[in-house]
């Protein structure tokens, strides 16, 4: 895989992150009720995080 | 049961497994094996980032603000998607020019100044007073509560007790002694503590083990799970607001994005952060696997913050458990001795880490960048003054004054504040690097004054905005500073600059500081021009070229160069080589070496290793630490007589080569003069007897007459196939080639060939084909070629009974000549030999051949030459064919007619 | 009774002229072409002299004549070697090996001549 694309895919994952965790998108988790007994947002944010985290290492992953 | 000494003893121990661990990794660096080479190490030293801050104050955080803790940690992951590319550069920038701290690099960038340096390493310096008070604060606390197990009674204003029965203050003595211990036990020029990032990330186990355990405890021992955490959480009025605050998660939209921004800063720009991520770092794919692992490691340690702050919350009556302690309250509260200490364990892991790797860092920089061009401004290093333990008693004493520093902070300043806070002064404090460090590695136009001005701004509105501002909340400065502004002058607020107000403290300090820093980083940069060095500098950070020279210092090329000298010619002999006077030193040392590994090959060598120690411009920096720069360049020259030693056994390789080369080459000249001289002899000695015998027998006379005639004849045949092979071989030929019918060529060669065959008796046949066979070929050679094959096959035919059959066509796509004899064969393994030169085949006395033994080579180097092959089939007693192929003509194949040429050929032999 | 010559060569108008020079001299000559043949000769033949080429199938010149010294039924043999190489360091090779002389070819055959008829005492 090369380099560019490699940098290219983890800009775009970076500006998906920014916007994952901006204003809009945030507010609109930002609601009274649960998920499988947990806050809506408390689950979102870690959710997401957890995404985040995954879609880098798939990136970065070398398939050597 | 928890008295006093046990915490003491088991921290302690802690403290003792840590340095241990430390001391084995720095062991086994010095032999070369080193611990710290995995990039799990890598990750988890990144883990220092999380320290008393995440282990107490995030959950104090979180009491407050709901999810608002979260911020400081979706920065660092966010920059960890990008850290392959911008820490990457960072580090290959920051190894090339050996640049070892934040100071370093902006100091290097702009034109390698060393007042930038200095600057930004008092930002630095003050900027991480509050962070590391912090620390201390964590730390003192927990101990004081701990003791005071089992009741929970909040500690009271230390500063009630004095200093000298301060706790913080011997907390932060013994943290400056480990700081030393793990850090500045003796210098190293590349800055390399392997023992401390071994330590630190057995310290980032141990804290995140911690928090996990005591998270475990609270969600699963005090409740029954997350879920019923959250379901009480939203019952009571207390805490139900901090599942969805109204206001936006931690109060404010802006401020959970700044917050974020200015984490993203932090992670980059705190000098322990850049110490872990840049310089320790010792592999480049490491950086890989930590863009994953380490936002992974903060998402498990933060988990269970939440849960913890609505446990306290709900657990503990409001108001009389300050929730900074709730890590620490709740396994206490219920009576979890063993739980309680491990938490403590952890928290004072998470403190040590943090001012062990910080001051190490700062003390760096200190002694770098502002202790030294001090002392040589003030002449007293230029005498050579400065030695290695000079350095280490400055760096020692950098230490133990920054923590001093930051226990003075926490006495004047450190009550009114809550962790976090104290903490997110210090991140927008090292924000106002961002500016002048990704400026400086993506913008060629910044120049020094650009940044300097920056800096300063950015520093001077956040002394302004948060630092002096929280004397004024801890009362040593008046209370009026704050509410109205300086001499009362409201738009100075420094709350609330122009009227800027509504916002928290340290999102309006932010905006305000980044554009002050920005803003004039920008418009000065713009306004003048970056001068020479910077610009050098720019290409070298920017665009990464050139990222092999190092800023270096003059004296030095002499020893890489008696090193040199020394690997080729000896110690001796390199020493006297170098007494060489100094003008015509490189022009000497050149000369000697080449003598050894030739003069191409020295000019190379010496080249490169002048080359690498350009001379820089900065003579003040180039009386610094003789000692440890000693050690770096024993380091680089080990590297660089490694290379060269690669390089000689190349050079010995091609040598060998060359021989073997010259080798054949005298083989074939050998050959050719043994093949010519025997004609000759023969010639020779005839003519002598002739000479000298006029009363010979007149049979005996033609005889020998014709012999000299044959071999004059056999002579000049094989001077001209010689000559002939010698263009071909050397390309010197010249080849027309043209499109022709090759069976109009054969045809022509058996014209020619036919009465050689009529003398022998031999009987040629050609089989007729349908249609021109055209290929692309230099006709006289393919003649040549023909006339040779023909040839062979005439004189291998037996007398009389002989038969030469010759087919022309097209098979496999490929033009093909076939001609067959039916002479006595060749043997299998003689097939190879007969294409090598002079080698004839046959029993030499009886059927040896009047050939010259270079006609088949040379007619398979022609075909070859041509596109094509030529090669033999044949078996003893059963004849022999001797085939060779062309390409087709292009527009011949796309004609189609070959599909009726190979109709035509007959089956193959 | 006349001194006996093995002429060993593969050149076949060598041999011829190598031939005639030495039968006009006088001497009972027998030709091989073949390292081999010529050590077989030696034996059989039992000659005085042997006019050695170095280029040979079967056996290489120097292999015959390392022989030849090397064995004590055969060392009086006179061995002439001929060779179409003539750089010093075949020379000296040959000499090492116990040849007791080395001529180049071309030869001329009056010093070729003279010289057998020295090495054979005459």
């Amino acid at each position: 895989m090369d380099d560019e694309r490699v940098r290219g895919r983890l800009a775009a994952l970076f500006l998906g992150g920014c916007v994952a965790f901006g204003y809009p998108v945030l507010a609109a988790f930002n609601v009274t009720g649960t998920v499988f007994g947990l806050p809506v947002l408390y689950v979102y944010v870690f959710g997401a995080w957890m995404a985040l985290i995954a879609l880098v290492a798939a990136i970065v992953r070398r398939r050597d | 049961m928890l008295h006093g000494w046990v915490i003491v003893v088991a921290s302690a121990a802690y403290l003792g497994l840590l340095f241990a661990v430390a001391w084995y990794a720095d062991r086994r660096a010095d032999a070369g094996r080193s611990v710290i080479a995995s990039p799990w190490v890598y990750a988890l030293s990144l883990g220092v980032y999380a320290t008393s801050w995440t282990f107490y104050g995030s959950v104090g955080r979180a009491a407050e603000t709901g999810i608002g803790f979260l911020p400081v940690y979706l920065g660092p992951t966010l920059v960890a998607v990008l850290w392959v590319v911008v820490v990457g550069r960072m580090r290959r920038i920051a190894h090339a020019h050996r640049i070892t701290s934040i100071a370093d690099f902006i100091g290097a960038r702009y034109g390698k100044s060393a007042s930038l340096a200095a600057l930004v390493t008092v930002i630095a310096v003050v900027g991480l007073v509050p962070y590391i008070s912090l620390q201390l604060k964590a730390v003192s606390t927990s101990f004081t509560l701990l003791t005071a197990y089992p009741d929970i009674v909040m500690p009271r204003d230390a500063r009630a007790g004095g200093v000298l029965g301060d706790t913080a203050l011997y907390v932060a003595l013994l943290l400056a002694a480990f700081a030393i211990l793990f850090g500045a036990r003796h210098l190293d020029a590349a800055e390399r503590h392997e023992g401390m990032v071994a330590a630190i990330a057995l310290e980032s186990v141990v804290k995140l083990a911690a928090f996990i355990a005591v998270g475990v405890f609270v969600a699963y021992g005090l409740f029954d799970g997350l879920a019923d955490i959250a379901a009480r959480a939203a019952a009571d009025p207390r805490t139900r607001e901090l599942l969805a605050p109204v206001e936006g998660p931690g109060g404010s939209y802006a401020g959970f994005a700044w917050l974020t921004v200015l984490s993203m800063a932090a992670i980059l720009f705190l000098p322990r952060q850049f110490q872990v991520a840049v310089v320790e770092n010792v592999d480049e794919r490491h950086l890989r696997a930590a863009s994953w692992l380490f936002p992974l490691y903060l998402l498990a340690i933060n988990v269970f913050v939440l849960p913890i702050a609505l446990g306290g919350l709900l657990h503990f009556p409001s108001g009389t458990v300050d929730a900074d302690t709730f890590v620490l309250a709740l396994p206490m509260a219920e009576r979890q001795q063993a739980l309680a200490l491990a938490v403590f364990i952890g928290g004072l892991s998470a403190a040590t880490g943090m001012v062990i790797v910080e001051t190490v860092a700062l003390s760096t920089m200190v002694t770098n960048d502002i202790a030294v061009p001090l002392a040589l401004r003030f002449g007293r290093l230029r005498d050579g003054g400065a030695t290695a333990s000079t350095l280490l008693a400055i760096r020692r004493g950098a230490i133990i004054v920054i923590v001093l520093l930051g226990y003075a902070y926490f006495r004047f300043a450190g009550e009114a504040y809550a962790l976090v806070a104290m903490g997110l002064i210090s991140f927008a404090a090292v924000a106002q690097f961002a500016p002048a460090m990704l400026g400086g590695l993506y913008w060629r136009h910044g120049t020094r004054a650009g940044a300097a001005t920056g800096l300063c701004a950015g520093f001077a509105v956040w002394l302004y905005t948060l630092l002096l501002p929280s004397f004024a909340r801890s009362g040593w400065l008046p209370a009026g500073f704050v509410e109205h502004g300086p001499f009362g002058i409201a738009a100075l607020k420094p709350y609330a600059l122009f009227g800027v107000g509504g916002l928290d403290t340290i999102t309006h300090a932010m905006m305000w500081s980044m554009l002050a820093n920005v803003g004039c980083y920008v418009a000065v940069s713009l306004a003048g021009r970056p001068d020479a060095a910077t610009r050098a500098q720019a290409r070298r950070f920017v665009d990464e070229q050139d990222v092999a020279a190092s800023p270096a210092r003059p004296a030095l090329p002499l020893a890489a160069l008696e090193a040199l000298l020394a690997r080729f010619l000896g110690a001796v002999r390199a020493r006297e080589a170098m007494r060489a006077p100094a003008a015509g030193l490189l022009e000497h040392a050149e000369a000697q070496l080449a003598g050894a590994i030739g003069s191409a090959s020295a000019r190379v060598m010496v080249g490169s290793v002048v080359k690498d120690e350009a001379l820089g411009r900065d003579e003040v920096m180039s009386l610094l630490d003789e000692t440890s720069q000693a050690i770096a360049y024993g380091r680089a020259l080990e590297q660089k007589s490694a290379e060269l030693e690669a390089a000689t056994r190349e050079l010995t390789a091609a040598n060998e080569r060359l021989k073997e080369l010259d080798a054949m080459k005298d083989d074939f000249v050998s050959t050719v003069s043994h093949e010519l001289r025997t004609p000759l002899t023969s010639i020779r000695a005839f003519a002598e007897i002739l000479a000298d015998q006029p009363e010979l027998a007149p049979e005996k006379r033609a005889r020998f007459i014709a012999i000299i005639l044959k071999e004059t004849e056999r002579l000049a045949r094989l001077i001209n196939q010689i000559l002939d092979l010698a263009k071909i071989e050397s390309g010197r030929a010249e080849w027309h080639v043209e499109a022709l019918d090759l069976a109009q060529v054969v045809s022509d060669a058996l014209a020619s060939g036919g009465a050689l065959a009529a003398e022998r008796g031999v009987r040629i046949e050609a089989q007729p084909v349908a249609g021109p066979v055209v290929v692309r070929a230099d006709p006289d050679r393919l003649m040549q070629v023909l006339l040779n094959l023909v040839g062979n096959a005439v004189k291998f035919s037996p007398a009389g009974t002989g038969q030469v059959t010759v087919r022309v066509g097209v098979r496999d796509g490929l033009a093909r000549v076939e001609v067959t004899d039916n002479g006595p064969g060749i043997a299998p393994d003689h097939h190879a030999l007969i294409f090598e030169k002079f080698r004839q085949v046959g029993d030499t006395l009886t059927d040896r051949p009047q050939g010259t033994g270079l006609g088949l080579p040379i007619a398979r180097r022609i075909v070859r030459q041509l596109g094509g092959d030529l090669g033999v089939t044949s078996r003893p007693g059963a004849g022999a064919t001797f085939w060779f192929t062309l390409p087709l003509d292009a527009r011949e194949a796309e004609a189609g007619d070959t599909r009726a040429k190979e109709e035509a050929w007959p089956s193959a032999s | 009774m006349a001194k006996r010559i093995l002429i060993a060569d593969d050149e076949p108008n060598i041999v011829a002229s190598l031939e005639f020079l030495m039968e006009q001299a006088g001497y009972e000559v027998k030709a091989v072409a073949d390292g081999n043949e010529a050590l077989a000769a030696v034996a059989s033949f039992r000659p005085d002299l042997v006019l050695l080429d170095v280029m040979m199938p079967g056996r290489s010149g120097y292999e015959v004549c390392e022989k030849l010294k090397g064995d004590a039924a055969t060392r009086g043999v006179k061995v002439v070697m001929l060779s179409a190489k003539g750089r010093d360091v075949e020379v000296a090779k040959g000499i090492d090996l116990g040849a007791d002389a080395y001529v180049t070819k071309p030869f001329s055959t009056r010093e070729l001549a003279a010289k057998v008829r020295e090495m054979l005492g005459e």
